[in-house]
């Protein structure tokens, strides 16, 4: 790193002094991941990095599309945001026009209810990111063949651990299904409560399983943990840095709590910069900064400002955040999680496989527990709702997404119509850290070296541990191949690599 | 364990898969298909020979929802297709899809023995698209050629169905 180069940006790496005279290497679209995302780098002469970027170059648009419509459209038009974590979006709507109806406590079944559908959805979405897009490269290794490094590798190589990992997610989308209604786009959560119990049926159904869940969990956390136990130093160096923790825990005790509670924020010695604070009152506490070349803002603290007050979300903060996990056998798993810190929050990015198996293991315990209560079956599903004239007409309803803190914030006018909606999801809040992550591969692993597909995946394996969601589209039959160019100072192409189908490596000639 | 999902031999024998986005435009020709041929199999009296299932993108586990068909329709909107659809047998491949978060049909059969499910006869429908954009309706083309491949659906489903019923009609015991 060569910080002279980099003496205009309060972060390292980020923008080179002189841009013109360097030559970029391109990583377009960065592979399993949800959405397309581009990490850009340049080299000076030496092949040394002077800047490292992850641009997420599509612009959703979502908020737009959003106002104007009746609000009780709101919490299923959301869910198309996201092929992958529907539900999140769908709740965190509800629980946003709940308060702009002036619910400020849903009935008992209803917050089971609701409570249930979040924890299969995280449940579901944690088990595809570890076992179908990252298990590949922490089993095999980074710079495996690339041929064997995908879910089906994994399934053959592996098949226990991967037919545990498909059948969890199943597991997780059936809770979802049954909840809601439907697998995808469900109906279950309405502003002001719901409007299903849990079916007999499906209560069995889900019953049966729910302990064969919790075993497999505990399997997973014990899978992530024996590899960092096998390469300590590549998973407290790779891609690792201090940072800020931001997350909800439960009032009263700080317990972990993915459906509800009051925002914390600690730095990385594990003191708290931010307790207690409302979940109404988050524009007091968190400021969104555009830069030029990204469409995803950069949030931060406002009582410490864009250079100190960056954090990351999602499960490595939340296991750090909380003072306990209210299940005990994940409580036990996050007490070995904390020892491995050794008194300091634990900062490597890897460290976010583990830490969301934990989170799959609290889910499966929840789940568990919650099948046991009546509630679910019976009970008023509608909290009173004020009329029009009385209600606030305005709410902000957050949540912990499978990837993070999730907010959603709407105003509703006397004709019901949406007048203002405000979303910041979870990866928008990883922004900095998942750039900080590219830069410290890029300044350790990349440095120097010539391109090649394992070196690549380095990058992208630090990105994918966020990971991020970084498009709502699904895709029409097609494919989507990895372009990698190497340009010259002067513009023209120096070298490129394409990644095939299957995977392999290709050279095309260069013309001239 | 997960016997309602792996093993449920009460299933439909055919299964209607469709995925994409019902807010992207012609992205939704998938889910609109689905729709379509949902009401024309209840109103013809097929609806326990037929299962429909909707998503966002097809994943691994979709491999466990094609236990136990006698055959299986994908449907999706198609950049590639000519219009106004295209139809093909779609055979078990272990393409590229199997690095990225949303499976091929191809890869989605592939993954069937993986997972203890044997692969059944499968048609990809693909339906002609071309605009993709938040909020839009259907392309004008589009609807046109959703309109088609319904059409030709029926009679593939109507074909297969009472393929399927005389299969069941001669299994049974004397």
């Amino acid at each position: 790193m060569t910080d002279s180069a980099t003496s205009s940006s309060p972060f390292p790496l980020e923008t080179a002094a002189h841009p013109e005279r360097l030559r970029r290497v391109a990583i377009d679209p960065v592979s399993r991941v949800e959405g397309h995302g581009k990490v850009t780098l340049l080299l000076d002469e030496d092949n040394r990095v002077q800047q490292a970027r992850l641009h997420i170059v599509e612009f959703r648009g979502f908020e737009a599309f959003i106002v104007g419509r009746p609000y009780w459209e709101v919490p299923v038009m959301v869910q198309r945001l996201c092929g992958i974590c529907p539900v999140s979006h769908h709740l965190a709507a509800s629980k946003a026009l709940d308060r702009v109806l002036g619910v400020t406590q849903l009935t008992p079944s209803a917050e089971k209810m609701r409570r249930l559908m979040q924890y299969g959805q995280i449940l579901q979405s944690h088990a595809l990111h570890f076992f179908h897009l990252s298990s590949p490269d922490l089993l095999f290794g980074f710079d495996s063949d690339v041929r064997q490094r995908h879910i089906v590798g994994v399934i053959e190589a592996h098949p226990d651990i991967a037919k545990k990992g498909v059948l969890l997610r199943k597991f997780g989308q059936e809770v979802v299904r049954a909840t809601s209604g439907k697998r995808i786009h469900g109906t279950g959560s309405v502003p002001g409560g719901i409007n299903r119990h849990l079916s007999p049926a499906d209560h069995r159904l889900l019953r049966g399983d729910a302990a064969q869940m919790v075993q497999w969990s505990l399997d997973a956390v014990h899978l992530t943990a024996q590899l960092h136990a096998a390469e300590p130093a590549l998973y407290n160096r790779f891609a690792a840095f201090d940072s800020n923790f931001l997350s909800l825990v439960r009032p009263d005790d700080g317990a972990m709590d993915l459906y509800d509670g009051r925002l914390r924020c600690i730095d990385p010695t594990g003191q708290r910069l931010v307790n207690d604070v409302d979940d109404q009152r988050y524009l007091d506490l968190i400021e969104e900064e555009a830069r030029s070349w990204s469409y995803m803002k950069f949030p931060y603290l406002r009582t410490l400002g864009r250079e100190a007050g960056w954090y990351r979300v999602g499960p490595l903060a939340r296991v750090q955040t909380c003072d306990i996990i209210p299940t005990p056998l994940a409580e036990a798993e996050r007490q070995r999680f904390l020892a491995w810190g050794a008194g300091r929050q634990v900062g490597g990015s890897l460290a976010y496989h583990w830490a969301r198996m934990i989170e799959v293991l609290h889910c499966a315990e929840i789940i568990q527990t919650l099948l046991e209560d009546p509630d679910l079956r019976e009970g008023e599903m509608m909290a009173p709702l004020l009329p029009p004239g009385e209600r606030p007409g305005e709410g902000v309803g957050i949540i912990e997404a499978p990837r993070g803190t999730l907010i959603h914030h709407y105003r509703v006018g006397e004709d019901d119509l949406v007048t203002h909606c405000n979303l910041i999801v979870s990866t928008t809040h990883n922004n900095q850290a998942m750039n900080e992550a590219v830069r410290a591969v890029a300044r350790d692993d990349f440095d120097g070296r010539d391109i090649t597909e394992g070196l690549l995946n380095h990058i992208e394996v630090a990105i994918r541990a966020y990971d991020p969601c970084l498009s709502c589209a699904t895709h029409a039959l097609g494919q989507m191949p990895l372009e990698v160019s190497l340009v010259n100072a002067d513009g023209s192409l120096r070298d490129q690599v394409l990644r095939a189908p299957g995977g392999t490596l290709q050279r095309p000639s260069l013309a001239g | 364990m997960m016997h309602s999902a792996v093993s449920a031999t009460e299933r439909a024998p055919l299964l209607v898969l469709a995925w994409g986005n019902r807010s992207r435009g012609d992205d939704a020709l998938g889910p609109l298909a689905l729709d379509a041929l949902q009401t024309w199999a209840n109103d013809a009296g097929l609806g326990a020979q037929i299962e429909f299932l909707e998503d966002h993108q097809l994943q691994v586990e979709h491999a466990l929802d094609l236990a136990h068909r006698s055959q299986v329709l994908f449907i999706d909107a198609s950049v590639r297709a000519a219009p106004p659809f295209e139809v093909r047998a779609v055979q078990p491949l272990r393409d590229h899809s199997f690095t990225s978060h949303a499976l091929s049909p191809e890869a989605v059969l592939a993954a069937c023995p993986l997972v203890g499910v044997a692969v059944p006869p499968a048609t990809l429908l693909g339906i002609r698209g071309e605009a993709f954009e938040l909020g839009a309706d259907l392309r004008g083309a589009a609807a046109a050629h959703l309109a088609a491949a319904v059409a030709w659906a029926q009679a593939w489903l109507a074909s297969a169905s009472s393929t399927s019923m005389n299969r069941a009609a001669t299994s049974k015991p004397v």
